[in-house]
């Protein structure tokens, strides 16, 4: 099937399987590794994009559902050399060790600011339900979306 | 403290993994790659009857199939570690297969492999695969594949022992201080089963060069000099000095990826027959049935007391499950890694632990986040809580009783344990009385006693732990079983113009070597961190290695880079005396650079590193060049230790419990980086959490996981745990230059005691004296009832 869409700004057309999932889609085909599979139930959060402007879990989707969306990867975060403030907050304040969480950690955080800018300790660790990390025990990610939240 | 020693300096790694730019295994891509998929035993315990590969060799795109009749790999793959019975017979070691042959031993066992163009296709070919089993009984409790009865996983030894072994003081004089105790505290319980859940799961490229007659294997390991050794000499027979392994970014550990796994091998062997690169990774289904589980010891132990609350004697018999196979390590961890730690930090004068560790139809036990001293950890820490309850003894003050008093370890010798180690140096009351301070131990209980009047549920639990860190003595560990030296390397080249590269054999997968490897260097040569660059993971540029594992990359790691930076400091005296026409004992070094002591005299590195490349004004004899490799072993373990707290409420309608604080003083020794410490701490704790309070391999009576994805297995999220506060005591190791202990197991070891204590302390006042961990909503609630 063709798909058409836009990722990180720049568009893509792509002959592919019906049943080739989303992150397959961006790992496989366009290079855009950033994007992590960590499971195959949807649990771990790895995966997590922004699609039409909500976050969404890329493994869970078909890449034909994509068809005609705009989507933002972990790598149409940052502009070159300048992180986005979120990635810099993780810096900052220690968000990441192992650093295979942290694409859908970025993603996801920034889907928490975007509905709700100044949220609290109880919101953010809510919001964060989706994504397993297993270094970090969360306390530096919770402080990095604090700080995100805080600078804006 | 230098200028970057001790300082919480951002890490220099974090830009790639933020930007999504990491360089993980599956993130490879390599010309005319293959991809394969595994056939895998949907039985724990089976005869495998016929393979028929017929309709599977006619699907598309399948480039070959292989089963276990196909010759690779004949001897299986090694352990490295043996453990002989007490009676002096050899340690049963079964042949692990890289395919099986005729018979299961575990669920998801591999069967067959296929290779394909694509992993879709590779995917549809195993489908059509057919293998009969035919199905057998298996057992997955360590007691009871003790049993006279229980199904056999390796039938040729007549029962499921792969060793026994015992440590400490003689049984018999330590069951009769127990018979004649003023009390004695007693427990029967399971350590139980967890999965390591490294968020990346585990992957490999193996890629054979024809020409070169060269592979290469891309894997997600900890340990990658390990793995090329293993897989060199004991699997395939193919020459080492013919095999790179690179382990660039591995997404977390925990002990899982220390191991050299059947797949490894088989992709590697299968590179060559098919001459193309061939890659797998591991989905997580596939992670929770075949990657290296930790914990499941069944255990029963008795400590007894004397009328003022002192330990007099502790006797513990446990049942270590194996698995179906003996991995890397694990015959050393519910012995050498556990037992050596039954002194805890108390003054127990008899202490006496006997372990058999069977094999079960499972897949392997091995080293997961602490590796037998959690186990060690949670069984004294109970006991000791159990018996202050039962005393009327505050457990606090219990461990006040008891503990081991303070010592530096410099002037004097460590403390000499019953359990063969000699500690480092400690100060066991320092962590707890810091501890209970943060917490306000003393207006919580008034608090504790005001709640439970409105009927709340408010518990309060101490764990004060210890640990053995820095792996290891080489001689020592060797005449414990090991069939590896435990040293590291640490290699210094200086370049012409004075910029750094260090290459260290050990690995970081989330540890931050890159940033503090570089903070000490930095320091000790006086020059920019952004002069050194710090490299590892890759067989062909690092010397050797022994990867990272047991709390070991400073210590260790860090120790042999520091014994190089010093061989550069020697010569380049050397080079410089010549240079200021001095004496060497007449110039001191600071700042990056040699001065002629009371003059103005001096000369830089970078000029010091020029000449030694450009030797044309030299001293006579000396070779040129600044590029030094040492091997470091360590003269012995390092034993950090801490105390953790825990407070927790119970809800007493479900039996849900509410983790309200968690506090951590750790003392790890001199710290170089304090944010990266914190880091550790924090999520080693959260994972010890996870043990006590959600996680859990569950295997049914046929061998089946029902807990095999993140829908069944319950690993801690960001709403399960609070803000974890930390502090920290500092009790230099005394016997490692950077007088450093280690921090990445402390966590996890301290934290699961620290919780249960905590429910069972909420629920004590209804009579519950344990509980078993996890503990579920449905568990504490059961307990409650009864």
């Amino acid at each position: 099937m063709q798909i058409s869409l836009k990722i990180n700004g720049k568009s893509y057309s792509n002959d592919i399987e019906p049943r080739m999932s989303l992150v397959h889609y961006l790992r496989e085909l366009l290079d855009l590794t950033g994007t992590h599979v960590g499971c195959d139930t949807s649990g771990c959060g790895a995966c997590t994009i922004t699609l039409d402007g909500n976050a969404v879990k890329s493994c869970t989707l078909l890449a034909v559902q994509a068809d005609g969306c705009e989507l933002t990867t972990i790598e149409g975060m940052a502009n070159g050399e300048q992180m986005h403030p979120i990635q810099q907050s993780f810096k900052e304040n220690h968000g990441l060790q192992c650093g295979f969480c942290t694409p859908g950690m970025v993603m996801t955080a920034a889907d928490i600011l975007k509905n709700n800018p100044n949220p609290t300790e109880e919101e953010i660790r809510h919001g964060l339900e989706g994504n397993f990390c297993r270094c970090t025990g969360y306390h530096n990610i919770v402080k990095s979306i604090q700080q995100a939240a805080a600078t804006k | 403290m230098g200028k970057f020693i001790g300082k919480s300096v951002k890490r220099r790694e974090d830009a790639r993994f933020l930007k999504g730019a990491g360089r993980f295994t599956d993130d490879i891509k390599l010309p005319k790659m293959t991809q394969a998929a595994f056939v895998r035993s949907p039985y724990a315990h089976a005869k495998v009857m016929n393979i028929d590969l017929s309709e599977a060799q006619k699907a598309e795109g399948v480039v070959a199939i292989y089963t276990g009749q196909d010759g690779c790999g004949a001897y299986g793959v090694p352990c490295g570690w043996q453990v002989n019975f007490k009676n002096g017979d050899t340690m049963r070691e079964p042949v692990h297969p890289l395919l099986a042959k005729d018979k299961i031993n575990h669920l998801g066992e591999a069967v067959a492999i296929v290779v394909a163009e694509t992993l879709e296709l590779a995917r549809d070919a195993a489908e059509l695969v057919e293998v009969d089993y035919e199905e057998l009984p298996a057992v997955t409790d360590p007691k009871k594949a003790m049993e006279p009865s229980a199904p056999l996983v390796h039938e040729e030894w007549g029962d499921n022992a792969a060793f026994d072994w015992c440590i400490g003081n003689d049984r018999t004089e330590v069951e009769a201080a127990l018979a004649s105790a003023h009390h004695v505290t007693e427990m029967e319980y399971r350590n139980h089963r967890v999965a390591p859940n490294a968020m990346e799961p585990r992957s490999y490229i193996a890629d054979y060069d024809i020409n070169a007659g060269k592979w290469t294997l891309y894997t997600s390991t900890q340990n990658p000099h390990l793995i090329r050794l293993l897989l060199c000499a004991f699997v395939l027979g193919i020459p080492e000095h013919k095999v790179r392994v690179v382990s660039y970014d591995v997404g977390g550990g925990f002990g899982s990826k220390v191991y050299h796994y059947t797949e490894e091998a088989l992709l590697t062997w299968i590179s060559k027959e098919i001459g193309r690169p061939v890659k797998w990774t591991s989905d997580r289904s596939e992670a929770f049935l075949t990657d290296a589980h930790g914990r499941d010891h069944v255990v029963h132990s008795k400590m007894g007391f004397d009328k003022d609350g002192k330990i007099v004697a502790h006797l513990t018999d446990e049942y270590c499950a194996m698995g179906a196979y003996l991995s890397t390590f694990a015959p050393a961890v519910p012995t050498y890694l556990h037992g050596t730690l039954f002194q805890g930090v108390y003054t127990t004068p008899l202490i006496h632990l006997n372990v058999i560790a069977p094999f079960t139809h499972t897949v392997v036990v091995d080293a997961y986040r602490g590796a037998g001293r959690p186990e060690a950890t949670y069984l004294l820490e109970r006991l000791i809580s159990k018996a202050a309850k039962e005393m009327n003894i505050d457990p606090a003050d219990i461990r006040f009783k008891n503990f081991i008093p303070p010592f530096d370890g410099i002037d004097e010798p460590g403390y000499q344990t019953q359990v063969a180690l000699q500690y480092d140096s400690g100060n066991y009351e320092g962590v707890l009385k810091r501890s209970l301070e943060m917490l306000g131990y003393e207006d919580f209980r008034k608090e504790q006693v005001e709640s439970r009047k409105k009927g709340k549920l408010l518990g309060v639990g101490i764990s004060t732990y210890i640990e053995g860190c820095g792996i290891a003595p080489s001689a020592v560990v060797g005449s414990l079983g090991a069939r590896a030296g435990l040293f590291e390397v640490g290699h210094v080249r200086v370049q012409p113009t004075g910029k750094v590269q260090v290459l260290t054999g050990s690995h970081s997968h989330g540890q931050g070597h890159e940033t503090v490897f570089a903070q000490f260097v930095a320091d000790k040569l006086g020059i920019p961190m952004d002069d050194i660059e710090i490299e590892h993971g890759d067989t062909d540029q690092v010397a050797f290695g022994m990867g990272t594992y047991g709390s070991r990359s400073l210590a260790v790691g860090g120790s042999a880079i520091i014994k190089s930076v010093e061989k550069v400091l020697e010569k380049g005296a050397k080079i410089a005396a010549h240079k200021l026409e001095a004496a060497e004992k007449d110039l001191d070094y600071a700042e990056g650079k040699w001065t002629v002591k009371g003059t103005d005299k001096s000369i830089s590195f970078g000029d010091v590193s020029l000449t030694a490349y450009v030797p044309h004004d030299y001293p006579e004899g000396l070779e040129p060049g600044l590029d030094f490799s040492s091997f470091y072993d360590p003269s012995n373990f390092t034993y950090p230790f801490g105390t953790h707290i825990a407070v927790v409420e119970v809800d007493k309608d479900t039996g849900k419990v509410d983790l309200q604080r968690f506090i951590a003083c750790d003392d790890v020794g001199n710290v170089m980086n304090p944010m990266i410490v914190d880091g550790q701490i924090q999520g080693g704790v959260v994972q010890g959490i996870g043990q006590a309070m959600l996680e859990e391999v569950v295997y049914d009576e046929s061998g089946q996981m029902i807990s095999g994805s993140y829908m069944d297995y319950a690993m801690p999220r960001a709403d399960d745990v609070p803000m974890i506060e930390t502090d920290r005591t500092v009790t230099p190791c005394p016997h490692n230059p950077l007088g450093v202990k280690g921090a990445g197991e402390a966590g996890a070891i301290g934290s699961t005691p620290a919780v249960v204590n905590a429910v069972v302390d909420a629920l004590s006042h209804l009579g519950v004296t344990d509980i078993q961990m996890p503990v579920t909503p449905q568990r504490v609630w059961k307990a409650m009832q009864n």
